[in-house]
């Protein structure tokens, strides 16, 4: 009997540990971030001291975009006006100031007229003056020209196509001038909280943890900064505001955001190509009428020392429906249009990188205010999707969250101990054209998704513009761009032709332009919540997506070395942060963390 | 205890695509992400780590270029060096300025500085000369250990494990000496914030060649530069035969 009972229980035994055994073999542990496996519980990390240097400023600001900058200089330059002591803490991941950012770029330069009056005797680098718009619909053979005057969001006259790297670049010097602090390859990390909930500042990232997470040698804990008010300009999709948003629940009231991705290549065209000023948009081809999106070539002035450079790129909506669509191979097959081609005969790709962009507008606008902060910029979501425009958004909002922050700090109001609402900011941007624009366009974006698709949205923003958005009605985005995923049995897998190497181009041989790296012996920073949810869900049902919207070749689903199966392989080092697995995973599984400091691409003027 | 005088370089960073320029005089430079020579961190690492040992009393951090290159030198002051030189050279002359004449500086320096051990990388990244360390040691007549991948205190001066083709070679010098880092030396620590902060508050003095008596006239002058070829795809060849028929008339045989 006891025998009997042994033996059975040898054989629980035995099967548990096969199934064990089969299902790690099936699902390899693939994710050792510590946000995914807290250390506190981690015996390699019992002896490690966790203590944190800290320092206290007064607005603490995340994110050296467009925003950021313009908020630490406003800051700044109202505390000179004032006479008062205001000490404003910057933090950008980026190696170098601008060399995360990714943009067309077409300004509006209202914002920085107002910041900076004197930016063309300071040196802004806003040198092409828009000489003229071309709007087109792209049919597989030939393109049909829409016409674009005065009145239509998508006229440029009074604005610039800028290299915003470079924008952003010259607005950190003047950051700098003006006394605020800018630390590049400083990544914000984590939240602090003060112990009734509200934010107490940020701490930037851990160095030094191992691949396998374990600590290495040279670990150092990241820096703690205890700040009054901390404003987020973290750029669309935006990590430390994914948390904040869900920690304050500023999205409860709003839609889920719609995104896009935009993917940009810098081109070296032949002089007779170029036309300077000229800024081009199409829409159509080679997408089906289903699938938002278009394109955008701007031709920028040339500079000392430089060959004549094209910006051109291509927008893919992330509500799209057919997992086999690859954003980066619809891009690159734009190129092959007969009316695009030829702008890029005898040319020379010099650049090229992506970024999600943030296109939900109005429905879709978070609460951007909560104790001990406020989110700024496209983190919050204030492009205008039909004037294809953010900058100045971004900008103006940025201002405004530092007048209220240097307001409130001056006053007394925001002090390290209470952690205060900058509701002020909320009203600021009510009243200014930030939300009079986002508020007049609401219906654009949104009127794409009939059945009607392309022609429907055209039609419709023909209309909403014509009445200056006043029709008494909002349309919903209807639902999240990662619920929007058909299964892949129910779609036909896309034929995209083979790169040639000269107009058209491979993935990794792109991946290599953005220059991008990471400190290789790190924890992947695409973490997932369930490492079998990629091959088990996505895979199975989607057939991988993430290996197709990728733009940077990081997720690649690959032969398991014992036995059948595939399992998902996550390149972290080709990573260009620009967001779109953490927004279009269909199983929401993947959770985007800020790797070491530095790491990412070295974008130059892009 | 020995003063260390670490040579740090400004170099594009070894993950970005380098691309020439239209005119081919040179490569782009403007706007591109730059970082200190890897070689050079390992340098500064291993002057920190002598400080750290107590086999030295001071690190002193030298760099020549132009005004940025205070970055990496506030890079090496954050890693742990406790003052740092900018030998400021911009423009044309730093266009055309070569190892020969860092050499000369840096050989100055020393002995200004009254430095008894020079570390510097084995080579740039960029221009991969692999010269700089040696030619110091030759205008001051101080003993080399090049190549270095361990460096140990010894009696009377160090012994240096030399990485060699064909492995390992020990040698002792007597100090005053020179060293320049290889790879395998040690793995350098981060320069993080709070360090980054204190750095700004160390000192940093700026000097001029001339200050120093160094000549930057160039003595090698830059013809042309241009891409390597674009690498052209093989073909197998089903036999021997084939492959020596192939040789022949492709001239290699």
């Amino acid at each position: 009997m006891a025998t009997a009972l042994v033996s059975s229980s040898r054989q629980v035994g035995r099967l548990t540990n096969a199934a064990r055994r089969l299902y790690s073999d099936v699902y390899p542990k693939i994710t050792t971030h510590y946000t995914i496996h807290p250390r506190d519980k981690d015996p390699r990390w019992k002896d490690v001291s966790m203590e944190r240097v800290a320092e206290e400023t007064d607005i603490l600001i995340i994110g050296g975009g467009p925003a950021g900058m313009a908020a630490a200089i406003r800051a700044r330059q109202i505390a000179e006006e004032k006479g008062a002591e205001l000490r404003v803490t910057l933090l950008e991941k980026a190696a170098e100031a601008g060399g995360h950012i990714l943009s067309g770029a077409c300004v509006d330069p209202i914002a920085l007229n107002e910041l900076i009056p004197d930016w063309k005797e300071k040196g802004a680098p806003l040198n092409t003056e828009v000489t003229s718009d071309k709007f087109g619909l792209l049919t597989k053979s030939g393109r049909i020209p829409i016409p674009v005057f005065a009145g239509l969001p998508n006229y440029n006259h009074g604005n610039y196509v800028v290299r915003l790297g470079h924008l952003v670049r010259w607005m950190s010097e003047q950051a700098e001038a003006v006394g605020a602090e800018v630390w590049p390859g400083c990544a914000g990390a984590e939240l602090l909280f003060r112990d009734d909930g509200s934010l107490k500042g940020v701490a930037t990232g851990d160095v030094g943890i191992s691949k396998d997470g374990s600590p290495k040698d040279m670990f150092e804990r990241g820096m703690e900064f205890h700040s009054k008010i901390t404003i987020f300009a973290e750029g669309c999709h935006g990590h430390l505001t994914k948390m904040v948003s869900n920690k304050f629940n500023l999205r409860e009231k709003s839609e889920p955001q719609s995104y896009g991705i935009g993917l940009k290549e810098l081109w070296e065209v032949k002089p007779e190509n170029h036309k300077p000023g000229l800024v081009e948009h199409t829409i159509g081809w080679p997408l089906d009428k289903n699938t938002y999106g278009g394109s955008f070539i701007y031709h920028l002035k040339v500079e000392e020392g430089e060959a004549p450079l094209v910006a051109v790129g291509f927008v893919v909506g992330l509500d799209y429906a057919n997992p086999y669509i690859s954003p980066f191979r619809e891009f690159q097959k734009f190129k092959t249009h007969p009316y695009v081609k030829p702008m890029f005969e005898g040319g020379t790709r010099i650049a090229y990188g992506a970024r999600a962009l943030v296109e939900g507008g109005w429905q879709c606008l978070p609460v951007p205010v909560f104790p001990g902060g406020c989110l700024a910029g496209d983190t919050a979501g204030f492009l205008n999707v039909p004037r294809i425009k953010g900058t100045h958004n971004a900008m103006k909002s940025g201002m405004l969250a530092a007048e209220t922050a240097v307001d409130m700090v001056l006053s007394g109001v925001a002090t390290h101990e209470t952690g205060a609402t900058p509701t002020a900011y909320e009203d600021k941007l009510k009243e200014s054209y930030v939300y009079k624009e986002l508020k007049q366009v609401r219906n654009c974006r949104p009127s794409f998704h009939t059945s009607l698709g392309l022609y429907g949205g055209v039609a419709y923003s023909a209309f909403s513009t014509l009445v200056r958005g006043k029709e008494p009605w909002t349309l919903s985005h209807g639902g999240a761009d990662h619920a929007r995923l058909k299964p892949s049995k129910a779609c036909q897998p896309i034929e995209y032709p083979k790169p040639d190497g000269v107009l058209t181009f491979d993935l990794l041989s792109s991946v290599a332009l953005t220059g991008t790296n990471h400190e290789a012996d790190q924890p992947a920073h695409l973490t997932l919540k369930d490492d079998s949810v990629p091959v088990k869900r996505n895979l199975a049902e989607f057939d991988g997506p993430e290996a197709r919207f990728c733009p940077a070749g990081v997720y690649e689903f690959v032969p398991m070395e014992t036995g059948d199966g595939q399992r998902l392989q996550i390149n972290a080092q080709n990573c260009i942060h620009c967001k779109t697995c953490d927004i279009k995973d269909p199983s929401q599984n993947i959770n985007w963390v800020v790797p070491e400091g530095g790491g990412g691409p070295a974008y130059n003027g892009m | 205890m020995s003063r260390v005088l670490v040579g740090v370089k400004r170099v594009i960073d070894y993950a970005v695509k380098i691309r020439v320029k239209p005119d081919k005089t040179g490569v782009v430079t403007d706007g591109v992400k730059h970082s200190m020579n890897p070689f050079d961190e390992i340098a500064v690492e291993e002057a920190v780590r002598m400080k750290e040992k107590k086999l030295a009393s001071e690190v002193i951090a030298v760099s020549c270029g132009p005004a940025q290159a205070q970055e990496t030198l506030r890079t090496a002051l954050a890693m742990g060096a406790d003052r740092a030189i900018h030998v400021e050279v911009a423009g044309a002359e730093y266009e055309t300025m070569q190892p020969l004449h860092v050499a000369k500086i840096l050989a100055k320096l020393s002995q200004d500085e009254k430095a008894d051990i020079v570390i510097v990388g084995k080579q740039a990244i960029d221009d991969d000369s692999n010269q700089t360390a040696q030619m110091i040691a030759a205008l001051l007549d101080w003993p080399q250990g090049t190549f270095a991948s361990k460096v140990e205190k010894s009696d009377a001066g160090l012994t240096i494990t030399r990485e060699i083709d064909g492995g390992l070679e020990v040698i002792k010098t007597k100090l005053p000496a020179v060293i320049s880092a290889d790879l395998r030396l040690n793995e350098p620590r981060y320069a993080t914030l709070p360090n980054i902060m204190k750095a700004k508050k160390k000192p940093m003095k700026k000097v001029s060649a001339k200050d120093l008596g160094v000549d930057l006239s160039p003595r090698i002058k830059v013809v042309s530069v241009v891409d390597p070829p674009v690498r052209q795809a093989g073909s197998v060849v089903p036999d021997v035969d084939t492959l020596v028929a192939k040789l022949k008339e492709g001239g290699h045989v």
